[in-house]
């Protein structure tokens, strides 16, 4: 199903989702580009937001349930589950990177019955993913080299193009589709259109990154390799690549309590800090700074594809690249990685 | 001008390491991106020719001092100079350790008021022309566009009221000496909040530190954050909160900024390195203006100099406790 609305007629398409849905999307300040509550416009010329909308379904903090703190009480120390979300959203204009990083996380946070984090999955069942492909690329884009691209399909409800004075839209799953079924047939010379728009697209991504050594070596190969003597140097081991990582979901559980209110809350966390994976023994197993580092890009290019299936944990959005402060282009290190393995 | 440093630094480096006075040079590299030029550590005389002096050199180098092994030359300019001084006198760094290869520092530029200019275009590429830069990109049709930009208007706000921007110590200079004062008055700027009512102050605070994500950039750049545990992620007892709460966010903020009291020199690091652009500065600043009215003490500036907070003196001015 492949449908078309003009820009001028977006207002009202917009005011009639409102009747069932929370509509967001992305919004200007300054430079930065944020997640926002639409206001009845569509913002089509930005890059990416800034942060990636991963708090939408994963929230930095997040509380998971909660207990009357009194013993004495009969109904004391018994944890009570959390409302699960009580609307119905569209994320609209989402990056297909973005998109794709959420398809990633469902096969970590919803792999199988048995452990299946319902949190993440009341807030992705409720929530319809209309995203923008992207015409014009960044340069610190590579998402052609990762398995993904940008005008990338997976993780969406609805791809939108944006063509102009007007938007295609293709409707991708069933419930994408019903979001999109009222809207005009698209004209043959659209969908052409697009196919442009998408080819012009990947041509302007010419970074690459090269992984085939890393996949097909044994995993302990890659781990022993030199280069991470030397790229942890000037890491600073803060959380800035990790938070700004559409992928990265590590996370840390806490019980809190104050006055008769306690509460099990869950934050992001980072492998980059030490505190993550000390142990109560006093042991460490990612004591350095060097397995710090090391295990960020294992993980991504190496864990993850030989956990999924070939996947990889990375969806070449960009973002570590122009976030992190000491400039540990992600880039370079893969490519360095792979270069490394020959 | 400042490929003259370049070269310089490269010169001196090659040599050090030629000679094996130390192992290692710790210097800036070009980034990958335009104005993230990052921290780098060379080993060799090649290695020595990724050395670069520019106007994007906003990391502290001084942090890659702390707990490092055997002899490392340094490039400083006056708030690194500074902060070495500070980890001599703190006992965290011999003085023997370090070789100093000092420079003067023409103010760094703050890449974020450059993207702020620039926000409805895609910067490819900026380059160096004496007090200007020259700005290369798209907009967003593709089309391409250069502008020419001074310095002054996008230099860091620390930059400005620099009062020492040639290295305070050294073993060897590195070009001439320059102007020492960015030109603004520090004590004018200092402390935006202090005219504020409570209300308006907290107001101001919370809006300030409010965006926080606690990546803690901020603190792990900075040369006088090496505690080898911080109280934000002491467990037993846990001294602050892990979410994103307000009282566990300002907690963490207000908390360092008192630690960093009496050190701070203002190189500006932490706002540079926050990926959220907050202004760290507008609490440092404050405590260093106490620090500077109360005990007449500038940071950084001398060799054995005793930090006013870690030592007592019996005419200690009080009037703050009791007011």
């Amino acid at each position: 199903m492949v449908k078309v609305l003009k820009k001028d007629q977006i207002e009202s398409f917009l005011s009639k989702l409102k009747e069932n849905y929370e509509l967001y999307g992305p919004k200007k300040k300054g430079f930065e580009v944020e997640w926002a509550k639409l206001d009845g416009s569509l913002l089509f010329d930005f890059k990416n937001s800034s942060l990636s909308p991963k708090s939408f379904f994963f929230p930095q903090t997040e509380c998971m349930m909660h207990f009357k703190n009194d013993p004495n009480d009969p109904e004391g120390m018994i944890m009570k589950p959390e409302p699960e979300l009580d609307s119905k959203r569209i994320l609209f204009n989402i990056r297909p990177c973005d998109a794709k990083a959420f398809s990633l996380l469902d096969k970590v946070f919803m792999k199988d019955e048995a452990s299946l984090d319902v949190y993440w999955k009341d807030k992705r069942d409720k929530t319809i993913l209309i995203g923008l492909g992207c015409n014009n690329p960044s340069p610190t884009c590579f998402c052609l080299s990762v398995g993904c691209g940008p005008f990338s399909e997976e993780g969406l409800d609805v791809l939108a193009v944006d063509l102009g004075d007007r938007v295609l839209f293709k409707g991708i799953t069933e419930r994408g589709k019903e979001i999109i079924s009222s809207l005009d047939d698209a004209e043959e010379s659209d969908i052409k259109n697009a196919e442009e728009l998408k080819k012009n697209a990947e041509s302007k991504i010419t970074r690459k990154v090269e992984l085939d050594n890393i996949l097909s070596k044994e995993i302990l190969e890659v781990y022993e390799i030199p280069l991470w003597d030397r790229i942890h140097e000037t890491c600073l081991n803060c959380g800035a690549c990790t938070f700004y990582c559409p992928t990265c979901h590590c996370f840390d559980i806490q019980d809190e309590v104050q006055g008769d209110y306690g509460r099990r809350v869950r934050n992001w966390d980072t492998c980059m800090s030490w505190l993550f994976t000390q142990h109560a023994s006093g042991h460490n197993p990612r004591g350095t700074k060097k397995d710090r580092v090391r295990q960020r890009f294992m993980h991504k290019f190496k864990y993850i594809p030989f956990r999924l299936n070939g996947e990889i944990g990375c969806v070449g959005c960009g973002r570590c690249i122009v976030r992190c402060p000491v400039n540990i282009d992600v880039r370079d290190v893969v490519n360095q990685m792979n270069q490394q393995l020959k | 001008m400042l490929k003259e440093y370049t070269e310089q630094i490269r010169e001196v480096a090659k040599r050090l390491l030629k000679d094996k006075v130390v192992d290692c040079v710790i210097g800036y590299r070009k980034g990958t991106v335009p104005m993230l030029d990052a921290p780098y550590i060379a080993y060799t005389e090649e290695e020595a020719d990724n050395l670069i002096w520019s106007s994007f050199c906003v990391s502290n180098l001084a942090k890659f001092l702390i707990g490092r092994k055997g002899k490392s030359a340094i490039v400083a300019q006056g708030c690194i100079s500074r902060s070495i001084v500070n980890l001599i006198n703190e006992n965290q760094v011999k003085r023997e350790n370090v070789y100093i290869i000092g420079v003067w520092s023409p103010g760094m530029v703050d890449r974020r008021k450059v993207l702020e200019k620039f926000y409805d275009k895609e910067i490819l590429e900026v380059e160096e022309d004496g007090d200007e830069l020259i700005v290369k990109g798209k907009d967003f049709e593709g089309k391409e566009f250069e502008e020419r930009i001074s310095k002054n208007e996008v230099k860091r706000d620390n930059c400005f009221t620099c009062m020492h921007r040639n290295a305070v110590i050294y073993d060897e200079f590195v070009g001439e000496k320059g102007e020492e004062t960015g030109g603004g008055n520090i004590d004018n700027v200092a402390a935006p909040w202090e005219k504020l009512s409570f209300d308006e102050r907290w107001e101001a605070f919370r809006e300030t530190f409010g965006s926080c994500i606690r990546c803690y950039a901020c603190r792990n750049v900075c040369p006088l954050c090496y505690c080898s545990v911080c109280f934000v992620d002491e467990s037993k007892p846990q001294w602050c909160g892990k979410t994103q709460d307000e009282a566990d966010i300002f907690t963490f903020h207000i908390l360092r900024a008192f630690h960093c009291a009496g050190r701070c020199v203002d190189c500006g690091a932490c706002e540079s390195a926050c990926p959220m652009g907050i202004k760290v500065r507008r609490l440092t600043s404050k405590l260093e203006k106490d620090v500077r009215e109360l005990y007449g003490y500038v940071p950084g500036l001398e060799i054995g100099a005793k930090p006013p907070l870690a030592v007592y003196r019996p005419d200690d001015p009080e009037n703050f406790i009791t007011p």
